[in-house]
């Protein structure tokens, strides 16, 4: 069902064009940069969680929230693909769909870990404790994250159809899933309705995992983020391949 | 027949787009749709090529069937489509690498192959650049050598030169031709240019409102209108007096001067001037497709600028991103 060249190709058509498009790479990670300098250090300075600062505390949660929307929005964006451009040519290939979707799906992922890639680097800068054991672990694990979102990313995208749609999956998708996350917060001090919620959220356990890597600090038990973000995914590739198989070509 | 179709017909809601068409293609030809702007064209070559699924009826391409064996069907294919598909931040060359890679083009002979369309389309100074700098003709060429490159058994052109300067056209059509001579290569081209559908195709289905309203060569779709084309200005023309000879087939005014379709007209012409009285000029020419499409539908197959030129589709492609 899945064949290699193909996903190679697919991917690789991906890759090329994230590194041609400099505005694309730049933006990625200035964003989230900014978010680490003024939330941290501004509204956060005299707060301590667990015994770190604010700024150390919410730096796993600014690595998935920025890796969260890069994700997402590369998935999306196959609203347009599927208008022109290559998506087009993809699809009359003689190749499964589902090559071609984890083909498109690897590619998402790719951005996703130049952009982890070098956030970690620079929170080995701003002092965050990072060995090179979590460093990599840390990598591992934005890596699952990735695959799930990107793919939740390609399962929405592929399913709708004009920029409204578009604008609803950012206000009732994206921004939920990092609100409701513990991204910026510690999900045991929430009230229960709201913990609940949180539960439901996959991201909430690529966050917890990260949490626990960097900075040790970590809610639910290890097998059990990994088990959800692993089932998530896999649930989120089976759809968006009956998805690309349905896929037409939209005017 | 290389290509079949069985009441294909697809409805966008309450509109219907392509009506139950049927069409034989034959392995080798040429075989071009032909009509305005909305007849349907793009729709059924879509279905075709299996990137839209029909509403109802049935297609079969080299013997595979579009809803049931798409896998097939996609191998069999090439495709030229209407909207620029080439990806402009990669070269021409990565471009045709990518493609070689989707259709298994077999490792050995992947660079050849490229080498050679390259070459047939003329692209060889500017395979290494990105197409974002190529001209609206050099990536519609590209886009012909990728269809082609893995030797499909049917290619489809959807609207090859739609908004392509007339230099440029004369290329791609003179690209066309000589694929058709040399690789033997069925050929589905979908036009509103009459010239083009008459310079490439060996028979032609003229299209118009989902609906194929007459298929021929263009020869024989030309003697359908009846005659030759004789052009008078006059004032005050008698139509009902000219309609009544027995040697025109149709008459009809159109500002300030009559069209008549004549029968043998190197005998007619001379009874024809006798009994219409003062003209202030003639013109005789021969019958266009134009004129088969008027003949048939009563309107004209306007040009294609609504559509915008290539380069304006490029532009909006880059502005939806
Ligand atoms: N995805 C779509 N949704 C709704 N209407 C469509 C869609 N695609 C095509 N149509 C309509 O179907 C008709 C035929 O379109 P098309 O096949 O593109 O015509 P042509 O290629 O002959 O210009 C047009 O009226 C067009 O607006
Ligand atoms: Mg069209």
């Amino acid at each position: 069902m899945i064949d290699a060249e193909a996903v190679y190709a697919v991917w690789l058509r991906e890759f090329k064009v994230y590194l041609r498009e400099k505005e694309r790479v730049i933006s990625s990670f200035v964003s989230p940069i900014l978010w680490l300098i003024v939330f941290g250090s501004g509204l956060g300075a005299s707060v301590s969680l667990h015994g770190v600062s604010y700024q150390v505390f919410i730096y796993p949660g600014v690595l998935s929230m920025a890796l969260l929307f890069t994700s997402v929005f590369y998935g999306i964006y196959i609203i347009w693909d599927r208008k022109l451009d290559f998506l087009k040519e993809v699809l009359v290939a003689p190749v499964s769909r589902s090559s071609i979707f984890v083909g498109k799906m690897l590619g998402g992922c790719t951005d996703a870990m130049m952009q982890s890639l070098i956030l970690l680097v620079l929170g080995v800068l701003i002092g965050i404790p990072l060995t090179p054991a979590t460093f990599i672990y840390s990598l591992l694990i934005l890596f699952l994250t990735s695959v799930a979102m990107v793919s939740l990313g390609l399962v929405l995208g592929s399913n709708l159809t004009n920029q409204e749609a578009f604008n609803l999956v950012i206000n009732f998708v994206i921004w939920p899933l990092f609100f409701f996350s513990g991204a910026l917060f510690d999900v045991t001090t929430l009230p229960p309705w709201l913990s609940t919620i949180t539960y439901l959220n996959p991201l909430t356990y690529g966050v917890d995992l990260l949490r626990g890597a960097i900075l040790n600090v970590q809610v639910f038990p290890t097998y059990l983020d990994f088990s959800v973000l692993i089932v998530f995914s896999l649930v989120m590739m089976w759809l968006g391949t009956v998805s690309f198989g349905r896929m037409q070509q939209s005017k | 027949m290389i290509i079949t179709t069985n009441d294909l017909t697809k409805k966008f809601g309450n509109f219907t787009a392509v009506d139950k068409l049927n069409i034989e293609i034959e392995e080798g030809e040429v075989f071009g749709l032909l009509g305005p702007n909305g007849a349907g064209k793009t729709t059924t070559i879509s279905m075709l090529c299996t990137i839209l699924k029909p509403t109802s009826g049935s297609a079969k391409v080299n013997g595979f069937d579009v809803s049931a064996q798409p896998s097939k069907v996609r191998s069999s294919i090439g495709i030229v489509f209407q909207e620029p598909s080439v990806d402009d931040l990669l070269t021409g060359r990565e471009n045709l690498e990518i493609h070689a890679m989707l259709y298994k083009i077999p490792r050995e002979v992947r660079k050849r192959r490229i080498g050679e369309v390259i070459s047939l389309v003329g692209l060889e100074d500017r395979a290494d650049d990105v197409t974002r700098v190529y001209s609206g003709g050099m990536r519609r060429r590209l886009e012909l050598a990728r269809g082609l490159m893995h030797h499909p058994k049917v290619l489809f052109l959807d609207e090859p030169t739609l908004g392509l300067d007339p230099q440029t056209r004369e290329h791609i059509w003179d690209y066309i031709k000589k694929l058709s001579k040399e690789e033997e290569m069925t050929m589905v081209l979908t036009t509103h240019y009459m010239e083009e559908a008459d310079m490439l195709c060996n028979r032609i289905a003229i299209m118009d409102a989902g609906k194929i309203v007459v298929l021929d060569n263009s020869t024989n779709l030309k003697k359908k209108v009846g005659g030759d084309i004789v052009v008078l200005k006059m004032d005050n023309p008698n139509l009902e007096k000219i309609r009544k000879l027995s040697f025109v087939t149709s008459a009809e005014s159109k500002d300030g001067s009559v069209q008549i379709v004549i029968k043998d007209v190197d005998r007619n012409l001379q009874k024809l001037l006798c009994k219409v009285g003062r003209i202030k000029s003639v013109e005789v020419r021969p019958v266009t497709l134009n004129d088969v499409f008027i003949h048939y539908t009563g309107k004209e197959i306007r040009g294609g600028e609504e559509e915008g030129s290539y380069w304006d589709r490029i532009m909006r492609s880059e502005v939806n991103r």
